[in-house]
């Protein structure tokens, strides 16, 4: 293959598998609604649930969004240095985007700032959003890709505290958040919260904690711990299916975090919805591809 | 008129002022007949701007919402994927909007404050939660869409007109008396907030030590 069959070939497996993470929920995210669903007594509720699987239903049988919110597409990118691709994949992404858009169809959100305008294409001024890591030496490429609705990501929040509010004053971002703006986010949430040293280190980490697994836990025990609390604390505020009430809020806490400084604590929080649209698919060096997040998916059409 | 249908409480446009004030927050409720999208840029250019609506909306529903459409006004438009966007974004605009355009039933995402109540009550309107997320359900109870004003807004922002068919589950969450169903939610969930805070607070201690 040339260089440009290979950017068409993965330009055209990227725009099918957003299309895809558009219509089908990752399985993590169903399984943990399919336990929720389980465990929940209300009336309304259930009801509530009943609603969420029909959809998931008919948008499969009928390759629909299931959500007409189909955000603003974000990508981590965990590239080898020696995939072959590498200097291409921003323009690969970005084209992937816009064909996505056309093809599934996805609704065109990206507004450009001070000019005031939808571009139509969910491409514009810095978007789609790249979250870039180079892999050394290796010669393959992980994409996460995630469709940011604009519900759950409006009651984002980042600021730096000092050291003497401790992780309490993480907890109390969190809570205050999910109790308020968060209702309106399509809870049960994913809670993805980051902590660091200064805003944008903690922002940042709180999106990479939304692209772990629903169901894992951070390898620090500690960090570990304060997910469990956290998510047993929110549970037990009982804001259920659309905040309406239930046994179940979130679908998880995962928290991320690199050091602080040794005078400020950067806390940040992100919400996933319940139709959290996330993916993750790895390419070998052939442009061979396998997903962990979508069963139904097969590379290549 | 309203109608039960299979067990279900159905309301068909035009509602009357009876209709409305039958309703109690809480009430889960299915709605047949004309409904308009209308968000953000809508409700600045009615009620900041001052333009009028172009399209008659007394007595129907008015939904927050930015669908997915799919065709041309040439070849028909198809509703792809619709559902609720959060309300609370036109609880500045509400009051003002449902005074001009008469409107008596707003289907939207999450809660509204006083001034939506306010105009609740005094007008004879209430709001709705649609579960939102849900948004193929949804595009099925779209029967049709019988057109679309001020395309210019871009497509999640324009006003399409839709015939919708037993759309629901609406929950009532504001109704004509002034009950506003999650300004009740919120006050427990405020509570139940602060004894899970001082909880995590004692517990940290321990992970930490
Ligand atoms: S918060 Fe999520 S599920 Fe709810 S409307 Fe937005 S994108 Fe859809």
């Amino acid at each position: 293959m040339t260089t440009e069959e290979k950017k068409e070939k993965l330009t055209d497996i990227m725009a099918s598998f957003i299309g895809h993470t558009a219509i089908h929920l990752p399985d993590d995210v169903v399984s943990k609604l399919e336990a929720l669903r389980a465990a929940e007594d209300d009336p309304a509720a259930l009801s509530i649930y009943d609603m969420m699987f029909k959809n998931m239903r008919l948008a499969a049988d009928l390759g629909r969004p299931s959500c007409q919110d189909t955000g603003l597409v974000q990508f981590r990118i965990e590239c080898g240095s020696r995939f072959p691709l590498i200097h291409q994949l921003s323009e690969i992404l970005h084209d992937a985007v816009m064909k996505a858009t056309a093809e599934t169809p996805l609704r065109p959100n990206a507004v450009e700032i001070f000019d005031e305008y939808n571009t139509g294409s969910n491409t514009g001024t810095g978007a789609p959003a790249l979250f870039w890591d180079i892999i050394p030496d290796s010669d393959s490429c992980g994409i996460y890709t995630y469709l940011a609705g604009g519900g759950c990501s409006l009651p984002g929040q980042a600021m730096v505290l000092m050291p003497g509010d401790g992780y309490e004053g993480a907890a109390r971002i969190v809570l205050d958040r999910i109790t308020s703006y968060g209702l309106n986010a399509c809870p049960p949430l994913l809670v993805g919260v980051g902590i660091a040293g200064s805003i944008e280190t903690a922002a940042l980490h709180s999106k990479l904690a939304l692209l772990r697994p629903v169901g894992s836990h951070n390898p620090n025990e500690k960090a570990a711990a304060m997910e469990r609390l956290l998510e047993d604390s929110i549970n037990a505020i009982g804001i259920g299916p659309q905040g309406l009430g239930g046994s179940s809020s979130v679908l998880g806490v995962n928290i991320e975090y690199s050091v602080r400084h040794t005078a400020t604590i950067g806390v940040a929080v992100s919400f996933g919805c319940w139709t959290h649209r996330r993916g993750h698919i790895v390419f070998d060096s052939n442009l061979d591809c396998t997903t962990d997040t979508h069963h139904g998916f097969t590379c290549g059409r | 008129m309203t109608e039960l249908i299979n067990g279900r409480t159905v309301l068909t446009t035009p509602f009357s002022d009876a209709d409305i004030r039958a309703l109690h927050a809480g009430d889960v409720i299915f709605i047949n007949g004309d409904v308009i999208t209308g968000r953000d840029d809508v409700h600045i250019r009615v009620t900041g701007e001052g333009m009028d609506l172009p399209v008659e909306i007394r007595g129907k529903a008015l939904m927050h919402a930015g669908p997915i459409v799919t065709g041309s006004a040439g070849s028909g438009y198809e509703m792809i994927s619709i559902g609720p966007t959060t309300s609370m974004r036109m609880e500045r605009f509400e009051y003002d909007f449902i005074k001009k355009t008469g409107v008596r039933l707003i289907i939207g995402k999450g809660c509204m404050g006083a001034r939506t109540a306010e105009a609740c009550s005094e007008f004879g309107a209430v709001h709705c939660v649609l579960p939102a997320g849900n948004a193929v359900v949804a595009a099925l109870c779209a029967e049709k869409i019988t057109g679309v004003e001020w395309l210019d807004l871009g497509m999640p922002e324009a006003l399409w007109n839709i015939r919708v068919k037993e759309l629901g589950p609406l929950i009532v969450s504001i109704d004509t008396n002034g009950k506003n169903l999650f300004d009740e939610k919120k006050k427990d969930y405020a509570v139940r907030k602060e004894d899970q805070l001082q909880k995590i607070s004692k517990q940290m201690g321990s992970i930490l030590e």
